[in-house]
């Protein structure tokens, strides 16, 4: 299983590489961490003519805190993100997923920007950028624009993102400390992509819930926000009851796809039981 | 056919090739450079038999270019033992039995070397995750774990 030819470019900063975008159009693809693209081009599903390689682009890994936003840069590999103190500070849900993310090799190289651009159904950090109401920045040469996490997952393998454009930035809001987070995942093994995962963020004011997010992956053909789970926490306790009904509520978000791993009926005890588990465990995190 | 030039640290030593942009890491080290202990698989990043140390860190090698290698300084099984000595991890497995037809243990090598060099008092739970990254279809991990286990008790009683 080799991969056919393609011509190679290595822009070594981020004008040659968004030009090269533009010169290259649809014949062209990024090759960031290589994780997802290269697995693909070596079973032949993907056939590239050229291969843009930006891990000479400086300056795309830098993870900060800008104003109110944790800033992360595409090219971030995912290894760097899961030891980082700024992601465990103002992130912590990452951090926690980042548990459920591939294996140390897989993550020494993959990037954050590369794997939801790429944007695969049962991936992790999608559900996540989701849950933490993320914005990314899409660059092209005719300039910038921001796309909310919401609006870019589309379909299996498909973003918002344009030909000619490239992800360079992911930026969350920083969590503040009183909020609950939660990371679910049944997978076949550990490691593996999520079979359904659950990502939850909380707050809670006088003792009723006042912001509830909640995200899943691996359940429809794409990451997506789960709002008839949210509608039912928000106002309540959040006790055992209206987490019950909260969770049966994630059953019927979406159409489950079943997979290998699991038929449609499946999904959806999955996505129950994950999402009653995570909001129980967001909730004794919220201050 | 177009080639890219390639120069890069391996083992040590100092190689320069010209290879098309597509030959992956795993066969520039196999076939160029003729350093058959990196196996390969399924060239599909799950396996871990082709994993080597690049810049101190594991990577699965069938999924980089060679061309994307350059300028890197890459360790393979081959380079671990020194002046005729194994490496104590490979003495470990040798002691502990923890390889069987050996096809996973380059990879398995070169995961616990990562392990041990970043952290060299692993929990069980952080040897079990280091090695999770590579599939053994004979030995059921427990003599690997022990074999990790010793090399770092080994490491740290400095009898190395």
């Amino acid at each position: 299983m080799k991969p056919s030819a393609f011509e190679y470019v290595r822009p070594g900063n981020l004008d040659e590489a968004l030009q090269a975008l533009s010169r290259y159009g649809e014949r062209g693809r990024i090759l960031a961490g290589g994780q997802s693209l290269v697995p693909m081009m070596n079973m032949r599903l993907v056939a590239p003519e050229i291969l843009i390689d930006v891990n000479r682009v400086t300056g795309l890994d830098r993870v900060r805190v800008e104003g109110a936003d944790l800033v992360i840069g595409a090219m971030a590999r995912h290894a760097a993100l899961r030891e980082s103190p700024e992601v465990a500070r103002h992130c912590p849900l990452m951090t926690e997923a980042y548990g459920h993310v591939a294996h140390g090799p897989i993550r020494n190289r993959g990037t954050l920007g590369g794997n939801v651009s790429h944007a695969d159904p049962a991936s992790e950090m999608p559900a996540v950028l989701l849950a933490c109401d993320a914005t990314l920045t899409c660059r092209s040469v005719a300039g910038e624009r921001s796309v909310a996490a919401r609006d870019f997952f589309l379909g299996p393998l498909q973003t918002a993102l344009r030909t000619g454009e490239m992800l360079t930035e992911i930026r969350l809001p920083v969590a503040p400390p009183s909020r609950g987070y939660a990371f679910e995942e049944h997978s076949a093994r550990h490691g593996d992509f999520a079979v359904v995962a659950v990502a939850v963020t909380l707050d809670v004011a006088g003792g009723r819930v006042s912001r509830a997010a909640v995200a899943m992956a691996g359940f429809g053909d794409h990451a997506m926000r789960v709002p008839s789970v949210e509608a039912a926490v928000v106002g309540t306790a959040c006790d055992a009851r209206a987490i019950a009904a909260a969770a049966a509520a994630g059953r019927d978000a979406a159409r489950p796809v079943p997979s290998y791993h699991a038929d449609e009926a499946y999904k959806r005890d999955l996505v129950e039981t994950l999402c009653a588990r995570a909001l129980e465990r967001a909730l004794t995190r919220c201050r | 056919m177009s080639t890219v030039n390639v120069t890069l640290m391996v083992n040590g030593h100092r190689y320069s090739r010209d290879v098309p942009a597509r030959m992956l890491l795993s066969d520039f080290l196999r076939d160029e450079l003729a350093l058959k202990g990196t196996h390969v698989g399924c060239e599909h990043g799950v396996c871990g038999t082709c994993n080597v140390l690049l810049d101190g860190r594991a990577v699965r090698s069938c999924l980089m270019f060679a061309v994307q290698a350059d300028g890197a300084e890459i360790r393979t099984v081959e380079g671990l033992a020194a002046n005729g000595k194994l490496h104590p991890l490979q003495d470990a497995f040798w002691q502990k039995h923890g390889l069987q037809c050996g096809f996973c243990t380059p990879g398995m090598l070169i995961s616990a070397t990562e392990l041990l060099e970043r952290c060299p008092e692993p929990s069980e739970e952080q040897i079990r995750e280091a090695v999770s990254a590579n599939l053994c279809r004979c030995t059921g991990y427990f003599n690997i774990v022990e074999a990790v286990r010793h090399a770092a008790a080994e490491l740290k009683g400095g009898s190395r």
